[in-house]
């Protein structure tokens, strides 16, 4: 496969009034790759990652699907949300809805696909995350783990070409990061894209074949992982390294 | 079960003692005339009063029949007018400036209309409905009961307007984001997600509004609309019985609402969803279907 990029971000800068959370950001992933972005709290990960799916509105700059700028009017918003999948911090299940019924809307709703063909593929990724034990449950029955797992399902339910993933981990108790990071594991592997925002630095050693290190909403280092565990270049990356291990 | 028949024996209870009240409370100038009326022939206070439910019982009835009606159909409509002013109200402005300039346009109207609304009491809103029609059209007056209906529906359309702006507001953002997240459109992920959680938790406010209802149907009097407390008014004017008329239209409309709180009540219980869910197999049965109850706290009443 060639290593045309499926995003590629250039000069992207987001500004909240006078706050410029993000600046100058150049970005490129390509087909199967896994990018870690790792920084403190506050360095703009998320807002990166909440721009990419325009949750939020870039200031300026551009980011190009497949070549296409997401935020001309060629780009069909809702058909772009489809393919770059989200998962969030907080899960954002339907709460009036059952784990299957999670999977399934968007599906007949946005893909217009039948209810029986999308019931079938709610069902093959409900079964990957381990969870078709529980479809029936609506997601106040499950624990934060679990509805983590449905909602992984519910993005790859629509067939996206990349994930993008929230601080997925991040509002789970300590024993239930495993069952997720066990399954994002296996997505990677599988050579599904992702960008993950993660405080898990194993995970991102481990799984990702590059590592985004950000800081003041800057990118001060993009690197494969040996190089940002090992010896980083920057001497920011380096820092953070340290204080976050020393804790 | 056993939550249900506690329930049940509660209303009855309730009920029971409402009686005791007003039996007590009628026993009082029953006592001060002690006497005098029984050689008269008069049929003293409770024979009085079961005259009026024996005798006058169709006019109550087709009161009864009338109030719940207005009061049924307005709430429903009110809420309607609700979620409808409700949407568009939290709906984001579109990036056409056409559309944008009207949308907003009629959002101002829409606050215009709950500020009025919410503003002047309901009895001085028929009265300017009604004559103002008849003043505009040159003597012509609307049927009486759709005119009930209308200003019913739409004095409640104001109230359920903040109701449903707020019901919606309460939504997590998270919900919002999550069908986003999916390519949902604003609309589609108001139909399927947002409306359902709302209707939910502002079904209490609803119950809420039309418990007023058919308490505020008595107002339509003015006009001549023949609900239950219209009637009250003739039979009085028939009987004779000024107390009596009114303490049994006071118990009627204290039964109306009284069910219809109830009743609005399980239907809260229903719309929480279902206690249970079913796991499919385990580890030493695979074919398993297991139902798992969620435990109902005792303080849930």
């Amino acid at each position: 496969m060639s290593a045309e990029p499926i995003i590629q971000i250039s000069h992207l800068q987001k500004q909240f009034g006078d706050h410029r959370v993000l600046d100058d950001i150049n970005l490129s992933v390509s087909k199967g790759e896994v990018v870690s972005v790792i920084g403190a709290s506050g360095s703009g990960k998320s807002t990166m990652l909440r721009c990419i799916n325009l949750l939020e509105t870039p200031t300026a700059g551009e980011i190009l699907f497949h070549g296409v700028d997401v935020t001309s009017k060629e780009n069909d918003l809702q058909k772009y949300r489809a393919s770059v999948g989200m998962v969030f911090q907080q899960f954002n299940l339907f709460n009036n809805m059952t784990a299957l019924e999670n999977c399934t809307l968007g599906q007949i709703k946005v893909l217009k696909r039948s209810k029986e063909e999308a019931k079938e593929i709610a069902m093959t990724y409900l079964r990957k995350v381990g969870m078709e034990q529980f479809i029936n449950a609506k997601p106040a029955q499950l624990s934060g783990g679990q509805k983590q797992r449905v909602a992984i399902a519910r993005s790859l339910a629509m067939s996206p070409e990349m994930l993008l993933f929230d601080e997925p981990t991040s509002a789970l108790d300590p024993q239930m990061v495993g069952e997720v990071l066990t399954v994002m594991r296996q997505l990677a592997s599988e050579g599904l894209t992702m960008i993950v925002v993660t405080h898990e630095m194993a995970f991102a050693r481990d799984v990702s074949s590059r590592v985004v290190y950000m800081e003041g909403g800057v990118i001060c280092e993009d690197d494969v992982p040996s190089v940002i565990f090992k010896k980083p270049n920057n001497p920011k990356t380096a820092a953070f390294l340290e204080r976050f291990f020393a804790n | 079960m056993y939550h249900q028949s506690k329930r049940f024996f509660r209303f009855f209870a309730v009920l029971f003692c409402a009686v005791l009240l007003l039996a007590a409370l009628s026993a009082l100038p029953a006592a001060a005339a002690e006497g005098t009326e029984a050689q008269s022939g008069d049929p003293g206070f409770f024979g009085n009063v079961w005259k009026i439910i024996t005798e006058k019982y169709p006019l109550l009835l087709r009161g009864v029949g009338e109030t719940m009606l207005i009061s049924l159909v307005g709430t429903v409509a009110g809420l309607l007018i609700g979620m409808l002013t409700g949407v568009l109200r939290t709906a984001p402005y579109s990036k056409n400036a056409v559309v944008r300039f009207l949308h907003k346009l009629l959002n101002r109207i829409i606050s215009v209309y709950v500020e009025i609304f919410r503003g002047t009491p309901m009895m001085v809103q028929a009265m300017v409905i009604y004559w103002g029609y008849a003043f505009a059209t040159g003597g012509n007056t609307l049927p009486l009961i759709p005119s009930g209906i209308f200003i019913v529906s739409i004095n409640t359309g104001a109230y359920m307007a903040e109701i449903v702006r707020g019901g919606i507001i309460s939504i997590d953002k998270g919900q919002f984001e999550g069908a986003a997240s999916i390519g949902m459109s604003h609309g589609q992920t108001m139909l399927s997600v947002i409306i359902p959680q709302v209707m939910r938790n502002i079904l209490p406010s609803v119950s809420n509004e039309f418990v007023i209802n058919i308490k505020d149907t008595s107002v339509l009097n003015v006009i001549g609309v023949t609900e239950l407390y219209y009637f009250a008014g003739i039979i009085k004017r028939e009987t004779f019985k000024t107390f009596e008329t009114y303490l049994v239209v006071c118990i009627i409309y204290f039964i109306l609402t009284f069910s219809v709180t109830r009743l609005l009540r399980l239907a809260e219980k229903k719309l929480a969803g279902k206690d249970s869910y079913t796991i499919f197999g385990s580890q030493s049965d695979p074919e398993a279907e297991i139902k798992v109850e969620k435990e109902e706290p005792d303080y849930v009443s």
